[in-house]
């Protein structure tokens, strides 16, 4: 592997773990309250989490933007209160991933919540755990499966991660040209097809090889937390 | 003391309950459904009740005009749940020290509930290491019944702790829930639908139907009511009578009992003479006769006085009756009644079958 394409993979794994490391505590969060909470507006919040996955990602990408734009009302409070840029920067290619691996993340762990019998959590408190300690302790070993199943499905899904990126942060090689973006610039290139189609090959040994983490992990914590 | 007056709705269903006990066992007696488990709930604090209060020695658990709601890992109250709720990513060890990993608790009792001897008195030594999938419902009950002990609870409460297991494990566990009740002075809260667990443990009734208390008091009292009988059972229907430990007879086995009726004669019972017994006569074992009869294979002829009768216009009557201050319950047809013409203040004899009284209705209290 030539030091370029080394550049694209290592920037295009740097992109989605910095997306699922940031996403993960939201989504757990917004997971078990859409597993347990019972309040009004909750299939609102619901539909807002599934928007990504059956929105255009181009119109993700416009709305990043328009918001996370240097001119943009986040963008620009964000620059000048911490100094973080995202517009045109591989961490706007890790937000615009984020956001699209977000509804996959906050689904399997839903479910894997949802599986939870609440009554554990009732037994936890009778035994003298506060309300933290008993979700600490008894939902989150249980929920882990799902947790991790959700984090690589997410992890995969962001490596592949194009409309939106392109729309937000554009393609800049080195920058933010991770590798579904890469392919698709040689493919608009007379005679970019051998080099596309390397690309494309590792591409698909990258998600194989996510899933397959993915997998194990699930059968390890599985395993490992007795069910 | 355990002060319990709450209501609380639910859909269609309402709980408007109210019961005191300072009993060493309370058994909540009803039926399925009858919202037995929404009280045990509420004064374990995993539910909360719309209104009313909820005491406890002097705790205040809940009061709803005081705002008070105690969270449940402040109550200090053990709670075996109806299907355990073991922990099934922790190891028995694990489930069984999970109480006494929380944080320091306020002020347990005077003599704390050591881990060994709890351990051994539920026989869970060899169970330590395995995880609640690979045990049985009689082995899951018993941790479920260690874990909460080991939270050094001031009450437990017991949802149906038998439900679910096998008729052999259950005098097991019986004897367990005894132990516990002769070993640790803990207040338990018992929650049945069988009436030979409340004669066997209990001591105060509770006798719970849709959503209401119907009548709590002692267990002989209670069981003796002509009026409860239908909510008693109308099958099991029947008196409790205390008793003693007179004599064993071993070349016939069986056991001869004394109680202010006279004696009682009654498949032997493992206890020593002088231990005080508990016996439960099914309404529908006791005949009654105007005259001693001769010539019976019957053991036991107890002299008595009618009492009351319960007629409900159908064809079975239930007389109460005396034996001496034991109150006894007699199922007999109404063509039978109006043949000896029998009268509240006659005296009469009451029958009773010896093999009527198998092992489930003599208790050890």
């Amino acid at each position: 592997m030539d030091a370029a394409t080394a550049g694209i993979v290592l920037l295009s794994l740097k992109v989605a773990f910095w997306s699922v490391a940031l996403s993960l505590p939201p989504a757990i969060a917004v997971g078990h309250l859409l597993a347990r909470g019972q309040f009004p507006g909750k299939t609102l919040v619901d539909a807002v989490v599934h928007l990504p996955l059956v929105l255009p990602p181009v119109v993700i990408g416009f709305a990043l933007l328009l918001l996370f734009g240097r001119k943009g009302p986040l963008g620009g409070f964000l620059e000048q209160s911490f100094g973080l840029v995202f517009a045109f920067q591989w961490t706007g290619a890790a937000l615009a991933a984020a956001i699209m691996g977000f509804p996959l993340m906050v689904r399997a762990i839903r479910l894997s919540i949802e599986a939870i019998d609440p009554k554990l959590e009732s037994a936890a408190r009778t035994l003298g755990a506060g309300r933290l300690r008993a979700w600490a302790t008894i939902v989150l070993p249980l929920a882990a499966p799902g947790i991790v199943a959700g984090a690589l499905l997410s992890f995969a899904r962001c490596l592949g991660e194009f409309g939106a990126t392109i729309t937000f942060v554009s393609n800049i090689p080195g920058q933010t040209q991770t590798l579904p973006l890469a392919i698709y610039t040689h493919t608009q290139v007379p005679g970019g097809e051998a080099e596309a189609l390397r690309l494309s090959a590792i591409a698909v040994l990258l998600s194989l090889l996510a899933l397959a983490a993915s997998e194990g992990l699930a059968r390890h914590t599985r395993t490992h937390a007795g069910r | 003391m355990l002060a319990v007056d709450v209501q609380q709705r639910l859909g269609t269903f309402e709980l408007d309950a109210r019961f005191a006990s300072a009993a060493p066992v309370t058994a909540l007696f009803g039926r399925s459904g009858a919202g037995k488990t929404r009280l045990v709930n509420a004064i374990a604090g995993v539910a909360r009740p719309d209104r009313g209060t909820i005491r406890f020695g002097d705790s205040t658990f809940f009061d709803s005009v005081q705002g008070i709601h105690m969270a449940p890992e402040d109550r200090r109250v053990g709670y075996v749940f109806q299907d355990g709720l073991l922990f099934p990513h922790l190891t028995v060890a694990a489930n069984l020290d999970y109480g006494a990993r929380n944080r320091a608790r306020p002020a347990g009792p005077a003599s704390p509930i050591a881990r060994d001897h709890v351990i051994e008195l539920l026989g869970l030594v060899l169970l330590l290491h395995r995880k609640p999938r690979d045990l049985s419902g009689g082995e899951k009950q018993r941790v479920a019944l260690g874990r909460a002990l080991l939270s050094q609870p001031r009450l437990l409460l017991l949802d149906e702790p038998l439900a679910g297991v096998d008729s052999g494990r259950k005098s097991e566990i019986l004897a367990y829930i005894e132990k516990l009740r002769d070993e640790f002075g803990l207040p338990i809260v018992l929650v049945t639908h069988a009436i030979d667990e409340v004669v066997r443990l209990a001591d105060t009734l509770v006798l719970i139907d849709e959503g209401r208390v119907q009548a709590a008091g002692a267990v002989e009292e209670i069981m003796g009511r002509l009026d409860l009988a239908p909510l008693t059972g109308r099958h099991e229907a029947g008196a409790v009578i205390d008793a003693r430990v007179a004599s064993h007879d071993t070349h016939y086995e069986l056991t001869h009992l004394a109680f202010s009726g006279g004696s009682l004669a009654v498949p032997r019972v493992i206890a020593a003479v002088g231990d005080a017994v508990r016996v439960r006569i099914r309404a529908r074992d006791v005949s009654l006769a105007l005259d001693a009869p001769q010539g019976l294979s019957i053991q036991n002829v107890l002299p008595a006085t009618v009492e009351s009768i319960r007629d409900e216009s159908g064809p079975i009557v239930d007389v109460r009756v005396l034996a001496g201050e034991s109150p006894l319950i007699a199922r007999i047809t109404r063509q039978s009644l109006d043949r000896l013409r029998l009268a509240p203040g006659q005296r009469v004899h009451a029958l009773v079958k010896a093999v009527s009284l198998d092992r489930r209705s003599v208790g050890y209290s």
